[in-house]
């Protein structure tokens, strides 16, 4: 069944055109993506060849929504330009809008989130500076390689991509229900808990592996979480143990403020809820095998 | 990008937030000229990234302008918590002050809105207050569509209990510093104290700003505000070739791909080095998704540079990047740097997963270069750079 995304998930793609919308427009299609459309409005009406599958080009979401039926759009648009395609998005009260671009202005994100909420949720923001979201087997929404793994039983959520892709290779004989990239953002649109409420509501994960990295309480709000509402197991994973105060480390949410965002606070939170933290990835996996019995 | 206080200052002063008058200087010679401009009094103040200044010394008033120059010349070049003072600001005697208060907007994460905070107990550490008074700590959030306007302001200045004859010109100076935090694309503005003068005038008196650097492409006024002088040489050399790297104080170097992958290694090392001589990782290094040679040879470059590191270990689960590119890279990198005529002689450990690994590992395998090795697993390999490193110190 899988969180967010399935085989019958319709997919646009905004930002289709540009270099990197291309290239994973393509990648996209070859998981076995349903992609009905790309959204420019200066090439609407034309047609995009990608090794025979014919994409047709919309002048706008509402457009391609009322053309095709999409529900889920993918957003590779600049960042200066990601606020205003956002917004169109939540215009247009797509289900899931799936935002890749790295690098937006926080007043940007801010901004667009406040506007989801005025116009009361409908469109879930996964994102941005993620990316996106794969249901091996059936349909890849972002970047992530759907080569990795195969479907399988465990969900997996986490704020870095090159961890999501470690951690699915690490367990890829398993296999995976979803797994869900939320980004490393200051602010963003879909987070761990949501995540985990997901998966804890799908009948077909069984074990589900949480990563964070320092930076916020995001992973503290979602141990919390955890300890109330969670049944199925839960594997953890922190990243940054070794960074300094003050620095950012990659992500722009990536950093230790004063004694705020540690790994180390993190990962206590994540065990007084009941969670297995992993010092390393590998040793993760293995707690998620042992788990699993696999 | 934090700034300095006579940056922010001027930023408030661009967007009408009450200041006094001030001029920022580095030698003490020009401490004369800016008091007299001020009249023949002034005040010294300190220009260092860190609280506390005025404890250390690092504020002092001039009665006059000899007196200016002296205390400049006593200031420039004080270390302050470990900062050295390179600037000082000449400015404005304040008139004399009757309530210091608190005031600042910033980012909530954890609700993903802005807030509004504000004090009518400012002067002093904000973050004591927080924790001794926090009903004297009015947090508001404000929803970044909305923002602060008049009516919002007077919300604010009411939730903090501010006394009802400073009422209003505190709210209006809430919609100018507002103004600042939208306009510059500020993380967060501050200022502490805000002040009521006896001749009742509302006054920003010292304030902090944290610009977010992801706006630099439309605010392009913004990088002359950057401190050159005092960013890491490597730091800034890595940021002049646009990698994210950041400068850590161990011996092992760290190269990977992926914000959270390259912090889990930093972390994978650290833990490896307790069993080897306590080395540990000497930088962050994210070459990002599309690795090619030429970023790798930037990044190996700017790693053999620095002296302290002893072994690197290059990091790289190929996901969309497909490793046979990426040990292309190393190699080519390694040529490159031979024929500049840098002499490579520290030993790196190669981890390759994912996308064509096997190829990546073969062609590795093919260069056969007397300073690579490759190890297949990230525990094994951040093991084995470890290693190198405590038998290199």
């Amino acid at each position: 069944m899988a969180i967010f995304l399935t085989k019958d998930s319709k997919v646009i793609v905004q930002g289709m055109t540009g270099a990197t919308g291309m290239k994973h427009t393509k990648l996209m299609l070859g998981d076995g993506t349903n992609i009905v459309g790309g959204v420019n409005p200066r090439k609407a009406g034309t047609t995009v060849d990608f090794d025979g599958t014919e994409v047709p080009v919309f002048g706008s979401v509402a457009e391609a929504m009322e053309k095709t039926g999409a529900d889920v759009s993918v957003l590779f648009v600049p960042p200066a330009f990601a606020k205003a395609a956002v917004v169109e998005a939540i215009d247009a009260e797509i289900p899931l809008a799936v935002v890749i671009t790295e690098g937006i202005a926080v007043h940007d994100s801010a901004a667009f989130w406040a506007y989801a909420g005025s116009k009361g949720n409908k469109t879930r923001i996964i994102g941005p500076n993620c990316p996106g979201l794969i249901t091996p087997g059936q349909s890849n929404a972002g970047i992530i390689p759907g080569d990795i793994t195969k479907p399988g039983r465990i969900g997996l959520v986490s704020k870095s991509g090159t961890l999501t892709y470690q951690m699915m290779y690490e367990l890829r004989d398993i296999g995976f229900s979803s797994a869900v990239g939320i980004g490393g953002d200051p602010v963003i649109g879909t987070t761990h808990i949501d995540a985990l409420a997901a998966f804890e509501a799908d009948p077909e994960t069984d074990l589900i592996v949480m990563i964070g990295e320092i930076g916020g309480d995001a992973e503290e709000r979602a141990a919390d979480f955890i300890a109330k509402n969670v049944t199925k197991p839960v594997v953890g994973y922190v990243a940054g143990f070794t960074a300094p105060e003050g620095k950012t480390m990659g992500h722009a949410g990536a950093i230790v403020s004063g004694s705020s965002g540690t790994a180390a606070a993190k990962k206590e939170a994540l065990e007084a809820a009941g969670v297995k933290v992993g010092k390393t990835p590998t040793e993760t996996a293995k707690l998620a095998r042992e788990i699993l019995g696999a | 990008m934090d700034l300095f206080e006579y940056q922010a200052r001027d930023l408030f002063a661009k967007h009408g937030v009450p200041v006094l008058a001030g001029e920022v200087i580095d030698t003490p010679e020009a401490a004369r000229e800016a008091t007299e401009r001020l009249g023949g009094k002034s005040v010294v103040k300190a220009q260092v990234k860190v609280g506390g200044r005025g404890k250390a010394g690092g504020v002092k008033l001039a009665a006059n302008a000899d007196e200016a120059v002296a205390r400049a010349t006593d200031i420039l070049g004080m270390d302050i918590k470990g900062h050295t003072v390179h600037k000082v600001m000449i400015a404005e005697l304040s008139p004399e002050i009757e309530a210091e208060y608190y005031v600042s907007y910033l980012l909530d994460r954890t609700n993903r809105t802005f807030l509004a905070m504000a004090s009518v107990q400012g002067g002093m550490d904000i973050e004591e207050v927080a924790e001794k008074t926090p009903e004297a700590l009015a947090k508001v959030p404000v929803n970044a569509v909305d923002g602060v306007d008049i009516a919002k302001a007077r919300e604010i200045v009411a939730q903090a209990k501010f006394p009802a004859d400073v009422a209003e010109g505190v709210a209006e100076a809430l919609v100018t510093l507002w103004e600042t935090f939208v306009a510059e694309d500020a993380l967060l503005v501050e200022v502490n104290p805000l002040v009521k003068t006896k001749d009742g005038r509302i006054l920003a008196l010292d304030g902090k700003v944290s610009l977010d650097e992801n706006a630099d492409f439309r605010q392009p006024e913004h990088e002359a505000l950057e401190d050159k002088a005092a960013a890491n040489p490597l730091e800034a050399a890595a940021k002049a070739k646009n990698l994210n790297y950041v400068k850590l104080d161990g011996e092992v170097g760290i190269i990977g791909n992926g914000a959270g992958l390259v912090m889990s290694t930093l972390d994978v090392v650290a833990y490896a080095g307790e069993k080897h001589g306590n080395v540990k990782p000497a930088n962050f290094l994210d070459i990002g998704g599309g690795a090619s040679a030429e970023v790798m040879a930037n990044g190996l470059e700017i790693i053999l540079g620095d002296p302290d590191v002893k072994s690197v270990f290059v990091n790289v689960f190929g996901g969309i990047t497909a490793c046979d590119e990426v040990a292309n890279g190393i190699v080519q990198a390694l040529e490159l740097l031979k024929t500049k005529g840098e002499d490579v002689t520290k030993p790196l450990v190669v981890r390759l997963d994912g996308n064509n690994a096997e190829l990546g590992r073969k062609i590795l395998s093919d260069a056969n270069h007397p300073l690579v090795q490759r190890v297949d697993t990230m525990d094994g390999a951040a093991d084995k750079a470890a290693e190198l490193a405590a038998a290199a110190k």
